[in-house]
Formats: C-alpha cells, sequence, structure tokens
C-alpha cells in the first residue's frame, strides 16, 4: 500500500502532498521535511529506492519536480517508479506538456487525478484512457454550471 | 486544452500569482493574513454567499493551508457544499474535507449524512465522489454507517465499473482501519472472490486489493480466489501484450494487475490441487522465459515494468519454497541483474537474493555469486546499494565462507560510510560468533572490530565478547593473553579498555607468569588508560583492580593506594567515590577466605538468544500513526535495552546474573528463548518448522488470572499474551500485553472479543483499537474497560489473528475472566458473619464441595489463594483455628450480590469441604465450581 505521495521542487518546496494513512499534520510536517532532505541530498546516479524508518521510498525526478512515494515492504519498487510515471504521464496528457507551474495552479485538478488513479494508497485504474475521460467529464460538467452561471447572470442583465 | 484549467475560479489564480509574487517570507504572510480576514469577514456577513463564491474561498483556504498554514475556520462552509447539487461544489467542498479534516470530529455526522445522500444518488458521478471520500478519510464511524451500502454497491450487477472500482477500495479502507466494525456477510464472499474475473480490468485491479486485505484476515473464507487468481494471471502472461488495450503499458500486459495476482497468492502456501498448481508454476516459468527474451522497448518503462513482474514472480517462489528448479532459475536470473548497468536493478537483485539465501533449495546457488557481491561491497557508488550487498553477504553466510566474507567485511568496515557502521559491526559479530570453529578465532575477530569501529561498538557487542569469554574456559588464557596486548597499542579505544578490564580482572591470573605480564605490569598498563576514560569505565575499572586484590595479594597495597587516592576516594562522581570507599574497606577488613568467596569468579552465564539480534533487529525506527497510542509499558524493548547497560560493568561484583538476567527482562513478558547449546540461531525458521504453515489454534483455558491481577494468560512459540487487570466497583480496567517472541514483525495483528449467547447482556466491552505490527520482540498493549452488568457464567472468547513471516495465524481463545474478578472483599465480625450467613440457607443460596485436596495441604498456601480470588479471609470466626471463612461482595451495574465462604481442610483425609453461600441464585455454585479444583 503506498502511505504517500509527494511532490517538490527542486528548491525543497512542497507542490503537492497526498497521504493515505492518518497523520498528525504535525508529524506530516516532519515526515516532509526529512524527507525532502535525504532526497535532495542523493546523488542522479543513485537508485531510486532508499530505506527509511519501516518504509521504502521510491522516487524519481522529472524536469524540476521530485515525485516521491512511501511505500511499505511486501510493496513493489519497479511498479511504484512505473506508478509515478503513469501519474505523470496523465498529468502531462491533460496539461498538455505540464510544468511545476500547472501543479501550483491547479492543485484541486491534480488531486482530482489522484483520486481516479489510485484509492486508498491502492492502484484503482490503470488505463490512462479511463482516468483522462473521468476527468473530461468533470470538465464538462464544470463548463456547463459555468455556462449555467453565466446565463443566469445574463437574464439578470450582469453579464 | 487551455493550460489554466482554473479559470473557472479567477479570484483562486489571482491569489496563486500574488503569493508567488512576494519577495519575502512576510509579504507572504501579511498577503495571506490579509486574504483570510477577506474570507472570514464574507463567510461571517454575507449570507447570501453563492455556491461558486463559497466554493472558491474554500479552495483559497484550501491552499493557505497547503502552504502549511493552520486554517480554524471555513470547515462549515466546506460541509455545506457537500449538500449543493452543482457537482464542482460538491467536488471541492470533498477536497477540503479529506485534505484538512483528517481525523476532525466536528461535524462528523453532518458529513456523514451528506455521504449518504450521495451514496444513494442515482448519479454515478456523485455517488462516486462520496466513495473517494470515504476512500480517503474513512473511519470507524463511518465503517458503521455505510457497512451496509458500500458493500451493496460493489457486488450489485448495475453498478456501473467505475462506481465498482471505488467501492472496492472504499471497502478496503474501512476494512483496514476499523476491521472491527466493519461486517462482511458470508453471503458475498463468493461474488466478491468473482470480481477477480471481472471482465473490465480495471474493476479486477481494483478488486485484488480489496480481496488480499480480506484473504489476510479469514484465508478460510476466501480460499476460492486463489484459483481464481491463477487462472486470470495465466490468461494475462500466456497473451499476447495486444490483447489488452490500453491495460498494456509499454508493451507489458497489465503489470499492475499481474504484481497484485502474485501478491494475492503469498497469502497461501503452494496450491493443494496439482492442476491448479501446474498451471502456476507455468506461469511463473514463462515469466521467467520472458525475462530472457529481447526487450521489445528501449524505454526504461518497459523494462521497469516487465522486472516488476518478474520480481513479484520470484518472491511468490520464495514464498512457495518447493520448486527447487524455479528457485535455482530466479537465482541465475538475479545474478544477471547483479551486473546490470541499471543501479536500480542491482539494488533490487541483492535484494532478492537476501531471500534466496535463506531457502535451502537456493542457498548454494546465491553463495556462487559472492565474488560479486563481495565487488559490489567495494565498487558502488551508492550507499544504499552498498547496503544492499552487506545484507547479502550476512543472508549467505554459512560455516563455509564464513571466514572470507568475515573478513571481506572487516576490510569494508574501515571504509564504510558512518551510517552503516554500527549495523556492519552488529552482523560481523553475529557471524564471527555464529560460525566460529575456533574460538581463538572470534576472539581475534572481535578484537580486531573493537580496534576498527571503536565508536561504533555498542555495549551489546563488548557485552556480548564478554559473555563468550565467561562461558568457555577454553579460551580464558588466550583472552587475556590478547586482551593484555591490544592494550599496549598506543591509541586504544576506550571499549578496548573495558574489554581487557573485564577479562583481565577475572583471568588475569592466566597470564601472570609470563615475565612480560606480570601481575604488577598489568595493573600498570590498566591504570595508564584510567585517567583517560569516562566515569562508568573508571567504575569498572575500580572493580577490576578489586579482583586484582584477590588474584594477586601481592599488589593489595598498590591498589589501596589508588583506591585512597583523592581523585578516587572522594571524587565528585558518587559511584566512584562510593566504589573506591567500598572497595578500600572490603580489602582491609576481610581475610582472605572472605575476599576469595566475594570476588569470586563470574559464573557462566544462561544461554540465551545474542542480544546482538535483538539489537540488530531495534536498528529501523518506525514511523507512528497517529491514532496509535505507544505503550509506555516498562518492557518496551528499547527501555529494556537501555536499561541492562551499565548494569553488566557495574554489578559485575554486587549481583549475580540471575538477577541480571531478571532485570533485563520485561514487566511480564520474558521475551526469552531458552537454548540448548551455546549458539544461537541466527534465523528461527529451524526451530519453528512447524509453523511456517498457516495455523488456527484453539485453546482452552485453565484458569489463568483466577487468582491473581496479572497474568499470562496465553503463550505458544510466536506469542505471549499477558494481563493485568484493575477493579473500581462494576468496571473492571484491563491491560493486555502481546509480547512477539519471534525474530520476525508479526503483521496485520488484530483482536477481537465476543460476548456471545447470555453474555452480551451481562458485560460490556470496551477495548480500544490496537496497533497492527508487532516488531520482532516487541510488545504492544491494549488497554479497555470490561463493565459487568449482571452475574455471569461463560467466558468472553477471544479472537487473534495475525501473520508470521507471511503464514495468517489464528489464535481462539476462552478470555479467562471469571466472575470473581468482580469480587471485593468484605470484612466483618463473627457476628455479623454468622447473622448473614443464617441468612443465606436456601436451597439455591448455598453450595458444598467435597473434595480432595491436590496440592500439599499448608494454611498460608489457602489464604494465599483465597485473598487473590478476591474476598476476605477472616481470622478468629471459626471455631476451628485451621478452618477458613470469609466474605466478599460482588459489584455488578445492576445490583451487588454478598458472598460468604467456609473452607475446612480435613488433612487426615487429605480432604476440602466447601461452603459458599450468595445473595443471588447460582453465584455459590458458580464459585464452588471454579475452586473446587484448586486446593
Amino acid at each position: 500500500m503506498i502511505q504517500f505521495i509527494l511532490l517538490f521542487s527542486r528548491q525543497g518546496k512542497l507542490r503537492l502532498q497526498k497521504w493515505y494513512t492518518s497523520q498528525t499534520e504535525k508529524s506530516k510536517k516532519k515526515i516532509t521535511r526529512e524527507l525532502i532532505a535525504t532526497v535532495l541530498s542523493r546523488k542522479p546516479k543513485m537508485s531510486s529506492f532508499l530505506e527509511w524508518k519501516d518504509l521504502k521510498i521510491v522516487y524519481k525526478r522529472y524536469a524540476s519536480l521530485y515525485f516521491c512515494c512511501a511505500i511499505e515492504q511486501e510493496d513493489n519498487e519497479l511498479l511504484t517508479l512505473e506508478t509515478i510515471h503513469r501519474y505523470v504521464e496523465l498529468l502531462d496528457k491533460y496539461f498538455g506538456s505540464v510544468c511545476e507551474l500547472d501543479i501550483i495552479f491547479n492543485f484541486e485538478k491534480a488531486y482530482f487525478i489522484f483520486d481516479e488513479f489510485i484509492l486508498g494508497g491502492e492502484i484503482q485504474e490503470t488505463s490512462k484512457k479511463s482516468v483522462l475521460k473521468a476527468i473530461n467529464d468533470q470538465d464538462v460538467i464544470q463548463e456547463e454550471e459555468l455556462e449555467e452561471k453565466r446565463s443566469v447572470l445574463e437574464d439578470l442583465g450582469l453579464a | 486544452m487551455p493550460t489554466m484549467r482554473g479559470d473557472a475560479m479567477r479570484g483562486l489564480a489571482v491569489f496563486i500569482s500574488d503569493i508567488r509574487n512576494c519577495k519575502s517570507r512576510e509579504a507572504e504572510l501579511r498577503r495571506i493574513n490579509k486574504e483570510l480576514t477577506n474570507i472570514r469577514q464574507r463567510f461571517r456577513a454575507d449570507k447570501t454567499l453563492d455556491g461558486y463564491q463559497k466554493k472558491k474561498y474554500v479552495c483559497k483556504l484550501l491552499f493557505i493551508f497547503l502552504l502549511g498554514h493552520d486554517i480554524d475556520f471555513g470547515y462549515m462552509e466546506a460541509v455545506n457544499l457537500l449538500s449543493s447539487n452543482k457537482y464542482t461544489e460538491k467536488q471541492i467542498g470533498y477536497l477540503f474535507i479529506s485534505v484538512i479534516m483528517n481525523s476532525s470530529t466536528e461535524m462528523k455526522q453532518l458529513i456523514i449524512q451528506n455521504i449518504r445522500n450521495d451514496l444513494q444518488s442515482r448519479n454515478p458521478i456523485f455517488i462516486n465522489l462520496a466513495l473517494q471520500c470515504v476512500a480517503n478519510i474513512g473511519d470507524r464511524e463511518m465503517a458503521i454507517a455505510f457497512t451496509n451500502d458500500i458493500p451493496r454497491l460493489l457486488i450489485s450487477g448495475d453498478t456501473l465499473d467505475a462506481v465498482k472500482q471505488s467501492a472496492a477500495l472504499c471497502l478496503l479502507r474501512l476494512h483496514r482501519t476499523s476491521p472491527d466494525s466493519l461486517q462482511l456477510n458470508t453471503e458475498w464472499t463468493a461474488r466478491i472472490i468473482h470480481l477477480l474475473n471481472d471482465q473490465h480490468l480495471g474493476v479486477a485491479t481494483a478488486a485484488v486489493s480489496l480481496i488480499d486485505a480480506l484473504v489476510k484476515r479469514s484465508p478460510d473464507e476466501y480460499k476460492g480466489c486463489i484459483n481464481l487468481a491463477v487462472s486470470r494471471l495465466s490468461r494475462i502472461v500466456t497473451s499476447s501484450y495486444t490483447d489488452f488495450q490500453d491495460y498494456t503499458y509499454y508493451f507489458v500486459p497489465a503489470p499492475w494487475l499481474c504484481v497484485k495476482l502474485l501478491r494475492l497468492l503469498q497469502n497461501y502456501p503452494p496450491p493443494d490441487d496439482p492442476s491448479i498448481r501446474s498451471r502456476l508454476n507455468e506461469c511463473l516459468d514463462t515469466i521467467l522465459n520472458k525475462a530472457q527474451e529481447p526487450l521489445k522497448s528501449k524505454k526504461v518503462q518497459h523494462s521497469n515494468a516487465r522486472n516488476a513482474v518478474l520480481f513479484e514472480a520470484i518472491n511468490l517462489i520464495i514464498h512457495m519454497d518447493c520448486e527447487s528448479s524455479l528457485l535455482v532459475r530466479a537465482c541465475n536470473q538475479l545474478g544477471q541483474f547483479l551486473q546490470n548497468r541499471e543501479t536500480n536493478l542491482r539494488y533490487l537483485a541483492l535484494e532478492s537474493m537476501c531471500l534466496l539465501a535463506t531457502s535451502e533449495f537456493s542457498h548454494e546457488a546465491v553463495k556462487k555469486h559472492q565474488e560479486t557481491v563481495i565487488n559490489a561491497l567495494k565498487s558502488e557508488r551508492d550507499v544504499s546499494v552498498r547496503q544492499r550487498a552487506v545484507d547479502l553477504l550476512y543472508a549467505m553466510c554459512d560455516r563455509s565462507n564464513a571466514q572470507d566474507i568475515v573478513q571481506e567485511m572487516l576490510t569494508y568496515l574501515e571504509t564504510a560510510d558512518y551510517t552503516i557502521r554500527e549495523e556492519m559491526v552488529l552482523k560481523i559479530a553475529i557471524l564471527s560468533e555464529k560460525y566460529a570453529i575456533d574460538y581463538k578465532w572470534y576472539l581475534d575477530i572481535m578484537l580486531k572490530l573493537i580496534r576498527i569501529a571503536g565508536d561504533f561498538v555498542s555495549e551489546e557487542v563488548w557485552y556480548r565478547v564478554i559473555q563468550v569469554v565467561v562461558n568457555r574456559n577454553d579460551v580464558q588464557s588466550y583472552a587475556a593473553k590478547i586482551a593484555f596486548e591490544a592494550l599496549q597499542a598506543p591509541a586504544c579505544h576506550e571499549n578496548m579498555v573495558k574489554v581487557a578490564g573485564y577479562i583481565l580482572g577475572e583471568y588475569g591470573n592466566l597470564i601472570a607468569l609470563d615475565p612480560r605480564s606480570t601481575p604488577m605490569i598489568q595493573f600498570d598498563l590498566l591504570h595508564s588508560k584510567y585517567h583517560l576514560c569516562s566515569p562508568t569505565t573508571r567504575c569498572l575499572l575500580l572493580s577490576t583492580y578489586m579482583k586484582f586484590v584477590n588474584l594477586f595479594p601481592e599488589i593489595k597495597h598498590h591498589i589501596q593506594d589508588i583506591l585512597r587516592h583523592d581523585s578516587n576516594y572522594r571524587s565528585s562522581d558518587v559511584e566512584i567515590q562510593q566504589r573506591a570507599i567500598e572497595y578500600l574497606k572490603l580489602s582491609e577488613i576481610c581475610n582472605p577466605t572472605v575476599l576469595a568467596t566475594v570476588l569470586e569468579i563470574m559464573p557462566p552465564y544462561p544461554e540465551k538468544q545474542s542480544p546482538l539480534l535483538v539489537r540488530l533487529k531495534q536498528k529501523k525506527p518506525l514511523i507512528e500513526s497517529e491514532n496509535v497510542n505507544e505503550p509506555s509499558s516498562p518492557s518496551t524493548t528499547t527501555a529494556a535495552h537501555t536499561e541492562d547497560g551499565p548494569k553488566l560493568a557495574e554489578t559485575a561484583m554486587h549481583l549475580n546474573h540471575h538477577q541480571q538476567q531478571q532485570q533485563q527482562n520485561g514487566l511480564l513478558v520474558s521475551l526469552d528463548i531458552p537454548e540448548s547449546n551455546g549458539h544461537y540461531e541466527e534465523s528461527t525458521s529451524n526451530s519453528f518448522a512447524s509453523l511456517t504453515k498457516s495455523s488456527t489454534s484453539t485453546v482452552q483455558s485453565n484458569k489463568k488470572f483466577l487468582f491473581k491481577n496479572s497474568d499470562i494468560i496465553f503463550e505458544n512459540e510466536l506469542i505471549q499474551i499477558g494481563i493485568k487487570g484493575e477493579l473500581m466497583k462494576s468496571s473492571m480496567h484491563i491491560e493486555l500485553y502481546y509480547g512477539n517472541k519471534t525474530n520476525f514483525n508479526l503483521i496485520n495483528f488484530s483482536t477481537n472479543f465476543f460476548l456471545s449467547g447470555d453474555l452480551e447482556s451481562e458485560l460490556r466491552m470496551n477495548m480500544e483499537p490496537i496497533k497492527t505490527t508487532i516488531d520482532s520482540r516487541a510488545q504492544i498493549k491494549q488497554s479497555g474497560t470490561i463493565d459487568c452488568l449482571k452475574d455471569f457464567y461463560d467466558l468472553p472468547k477471544m479472537n487473534i489473528t495475525f501473520y508470521y513471516n507471511n503464514i495468517p495465524q489464528k489464535i481462539d481463545y476462552s478470555f479467562p475472566l471469571y466472575l470473581n474478578k468482580y469480587l471485593e472483599k468484605a470484612d466483618m465480625d463473627s457476628n455479623n458473619f454468622f447473622l448473614r450467613w443464617r441468612n443465606l440457607e436456601k436451597p439455591n443460596q448455598e453450595c458444598q464441595k467435597i473434595f480432595p485436596a491436590k496440592f500439599p495441604m499448608i494454611y498460608d498456601d489457602c489464604r494465599q489463594k483465597l485473598e487473590g480470588f478476591g474476598w476476605s479471609s477472616l481470622t478468629g470466626i471459626d471455631v476451628n483455628s485451621e478452618n477458613f471463612c470469609g466474605a466478599g461482595i460482588i459489584h455488578t451495574v445492576s445490583q451487588q450480590i454478598g458472598c460468604l465462604y467456609r473452607l475446612e481442610p480435613n488433612k487426615q483425609a487429605n480432604m476440602y469441604r466447601l461452603t459458599i453461600r450468595a445473595s443471588k441464585d447460582g453465584v455459590a455454585k458458580r464459585f464452588a465450581e471454579l475452586l473446587e479444583d484448586q486446593f
């Protein structure tokens, strides 16, 4: 089971966090701080895996962002690496060549994509098409609701 | 597609830009505070705030929270969004709750109500939002609230696939957080298992995770999944990658599903059914074959996905541990990876090989790679890979290669990373002891170890050296000789001084005839280090000096001078001062015979598991989960090991070793495994051969806990359960201690208590949730209360499940809670006693038993038992002073029940007559039954 996923920049700024077990805010901050420092101190040629407390950490850097996943002892490291990659692909496809700014400005979308892809720390849907369809459906609804709002305002002569 | 997906909420985007444009942390804080004030005012003043505005502000709050600031308002507005009929508003409401309101209990009921509404909605996208929320923050209350709704969604024929997927993982979350509250109807079992066959690969992928968890809980109930998992797996691995469309990942068919299926099968022993078994073996064979095929793509994703499946298949092969051909093939495959240019593969190959090394089928095959592994130790640039190499060398070590491996590890130690030195020291110490053919070799290695890695030698390591020397008289003179030589080195580590000090104090006489190491030379050499050492070491040396007084009377005056010296006799360190004074007095007033007795050579230590192994296991700290209260019991392992620290040095003369051993043990639970020979099993796999199968044990309670308020109520080879109870009228506070006796962590640990039949209305049990993992040789605590509503006769049932070394274990046990636990003693005089006695003479109020004595008829023993049972033992009431009389009151919530007894021993006949009277029917009989075979 994935325990948590952190996205952070090369400068150590946390960009996204997703926790699959309950932790206090205090311990979340502590874990985040320690882990970011540990991962950033590693050199490029090193393995993508490390042992950390009783967990295994799997991380990979994409451009300026580190994607870091904490899994349990019995979990599969290589597959976790590909879980990260699939998430990156989803972001990339959705935002069209994703960059750090997309995730900052659209953090809520990044969360929605997580929930379609991974739930309760386990992979829910591995098909890129299915996940993207679910997210795009949401966007369609969003557009419709926005239209509705505009037309109401127009009716009132406010737009 | 537009990059600004958030333009639906322009205000949010503007705010985020503002924050990013802040030049300093102060500016950022100002901007945030301004925004918070604004939002607060909006929420407070503007009652007409529409859903869109609310959504926007809630989203801003979320952003501020994610920047690391506390948010203490806006929760109500977020919860309001849940009841919006607009999808996007609902969605933001759920997001806010999932991210921020993790464990808050405020508004829980309101949230649950909203979730319920959405679950019952006809709109699948609403249902999914609700399910995702539960999967993110589900807890006990939600498990209770949705115990029917969610399983129904999962198995119903007309649920959409996407909803099924969410429902499966939502149930998984509830199952993990609150297994007792989630009651899955056994009629659903078959339908849940059949999700493995679902046409939709996404549904199957989500469902396997749920099934995996359910299997861990009740392996027998879900046994049917083996067949389905094997056939599904077989269909995937034998298919072409084009068959699965979007579920093919870089030419690898459904890798996530494959890995999950392979994991699921690791919950069970190899399939019994020969056809299923051969089909599974074919799958594993195919996966191994595919690893030899040329890559279909140069992309790392392709090889990663392919190898992810391969490694999981190897894990399953190791788990089944029965097909030697598969094991050897797996080993060869990993051997190839050891030379791969991908660091990740080398890392994982080393890791998996560690497991292969423990199988008798592949141990030899692993040993072939010894040289490569040693090379990895020397040449890998990544410390975590070198760490894996150390682990593997440790695992592949046996008597045949121990000398080489230990030597290589020692060489590497000199340049090893600081972070892994202590662990390496432990491993070297363990291996050299375990595989020592010649204990002189062992001692050479150990002294070399202390010399090379002084600071990284934990106390356990040098204690152990001393224990070995004390227990083996054939090496004592050699030990004295090399310890003496080691001390002569110009820069000598303090740990070396300790070891040498202790050994010379015990066995210095064995080398004293050598003119190069006469008593005086030994003493001078030791004392030359004295002033460089810490107080603890000085204390130890003072003991050594005192031992010298006995061994070498000729230098007694010299030593007395040292003891008398101000720096000792008036030392500011209390311990040094006390020792100096006491030792001096001892040397002055005792005659040689007394002295010889007091300062006698240390007796052998009882053989028990090497403390080094315990230490090695403790090396990895755990992340504590929020809802776990770490038990602060005095017998947690860390406490035990710091506690035994200075003791060995300090108590060398004062205490005998038995006392010391006892102090090392926990309060209730002693985790020692006595072993007959002088060696220590490194792996429990041999000694626990019988336990490598999943087992269910049902144990009859044997009236434990009847006379005591703390007791060991259960014990087998794996765990030990201790109990402590404290009575407050009708309410008993209990603490259960679960101790893991093995070298493995016990995982998925869960306990359940059942009150069946009448007990349901007679007792009320409330047990706290418990940690799900017990670390090796550690113990965890569970507290709770049991209220007695009415007098009761049956015992509660206790059911414990956990995984030992991946094998499910189940223990059914009658929880030894007898009615007498609620008995409080009552004092009264003779008049009062007989008055009450006579008032209780109806037939059902009295019970009399005459029974032969089972134990020697000793007055004090009987009295102790009766008082331990809970009632008083009153003297001077019965005319016959040999007889026992007493009284007690049973407190239940509804009433109090008075009980009186009289126990008359007849020593000539070796019989007892027990008469009990109680104010409530049946109670006297129950007590008499409990007691009749106890005297």
